[in-house]
């Protein structure tokens, strides 16, 4: 839920990085913190444990900009990826503007993946949001890890598309990251929008602000 | 709703909501006052500049104040309305206004509870009727949306990621 404040000139938006536990979720703002100057963020919340496992969240408000003498200003989240915090992870999604899907590449992974996607389609679905419709982007992320699954097999499982139905929208849409690839397009007869995906070594912060703006310029483009 | 709406409000609408949170710390002789939206983001802040990150600040607040919110649940309850963190100087008081926002309350020992409780209940009153307004006003309710702002500004978007 965007907010705009046309007394200071501010328009705050709500991004929520979300997936399987320890996925890189805290890592991705982690780098962010380390790499936006220090004028244009604010302090880093983190609620963990005292194994450094996200507890509650994870918060890190970032400036991007001015656009239309308009402050962008966005509230990052990050949720606890732990199946056991279920509750506590559906609260930080309220009001949210964007999403960021942070996967764990590792084959081993998978399962957990796929059960964290599910759980997000659960949650948003509660508070009446559609993710096929609100800007969502998947992050691919621990790609330099040797037992990382190829990336065609991370979009088979947890990026399959979903049918279009609205003729309106039945058109080719070119994806916003991959240049050559598209985000709507026919498939076997069926029209089919895809989710924008990145690869990222969060660690290393590889990919990590490609996700960032990917998801933000989303938001701020449903504004436009 | 395919996706969380947007609100907006206008310089009247902050100003007003200004003069209304002031005459509250006049009279409750607290020090500072914030309103937070429920999905964390800080809307006002009026009296002593606190010495926090008041961003930080308040996405706990909203996070506190939906976390009780379950628990009330849990137990029977509909809602807390209110909440209080008393400390051994400092002290807080939080109440719900118009199920939208989160009017936070910092006092000390200048003032007691029970007059910050008393004031309060009559500015959440206010305030209800400040955003009952405001909603009203916009046409949709609360969800309002804030589409068109940055109409015609993709090329601005754009450029502002490289």
């Amino acid at each position: 839920m965007s907010m705009i404040n046309y007394a200071s000139r501010e328009i705050n938006c709500k991004l929520v990085y979300y997936g399987p536990g320890l996925g890189g979720k805290t890592t991705n703002l982690e780098h962010i913190y380390s790499k936006v100057a220090p004028n244009s963020r604010g302090k880093m919340i983190s609620l963990a444990t005292e194994t450094e496992r996200t507890l509650f969240f994870d918060f890190l408000p970032v400036d991007l900009g001015t656009i239309r003498g308009f402050k962008t200003r966005f509230h990052l989240y990050t949720v606890p990826g732990q199946v056991y915090y279920n509750a506590s992870r559906k609260l930080i999604l309220k009001g949210v503007d964007g999403l960021v899907f942070v996967a764990d590449s590792q084959i081993e992974r998978m399962e957990a993946n796929v059960e964290s996607m599910q759980n997000l389609y659960d949650n948003v679905a509660e508070y009446g949001y559609d993710l096929t419709k609100i800007p969502f982007v998947i992050q691919y992320n621990k790609r330099d890890l040797p037992n990382a699954a190829p990336v065609k097999d991370l979009q088979a499982s947890l990026n399959p598309g979903w049918p279009i139905e609205d003729p309106a929208l039945q058109k080719p849409v070119p994806d916003p990251v991959h240049p050559g690839q598209m985000a709507v397009s026919l498939v076997s007869g069926q029209w089919t929008g895809r989710a924008p995906y990145t690869e990222a070594v969060a660690i290393r912060g590889d990919g990590v602000f490609d996700t960032l703006k990917a998801v933000s310029k989303m938001v701020l483009k449903t504004l436009s | 709703m395919t996706g969380a709406a947007s609100w907006s409000f206008s310089e009247s609408d902050f100003k007003q909501i200004q003069t209304q949170l002031q005459a509250f710390l006049r009279e409750a002789n607290a020090r500072c006052a914030l309103l937070v939206d429920r999905t964390g983001q800080l809307v006002a802040t009026v009296g002593e500049t606190p010495a926090f990150d008041p961003m930080a600040f308040a996405s706990l607040t909203a996070a506190d104040f939906s976390a009780n919110d379950q628990l009330a649940k849990m137990i029977g309850e509909a809602e807390f309305a209110s909440l209080v963190h008393q400390g051994e100087k400092e002290s807080m008081f939080l109440a719900d206004v118009a199920k939208r926002l989160i009017l936070v309350v910092l006092f000390d020992q200048r003032t007691t509870l029970g007059l910050v409780k008393l004031k309060g209940k009559t500015a959440v009153e206010q305030l209800n009727k400040i955003f009952a307004a405001m909603f009203n006003r916009v046409g949709a309710g609360p969800a309002a949306p804030a589409k068109g702002l940055l109409e015609g500004a993709e090329d601005e978007i754009d450029k502002l990621f490289g």
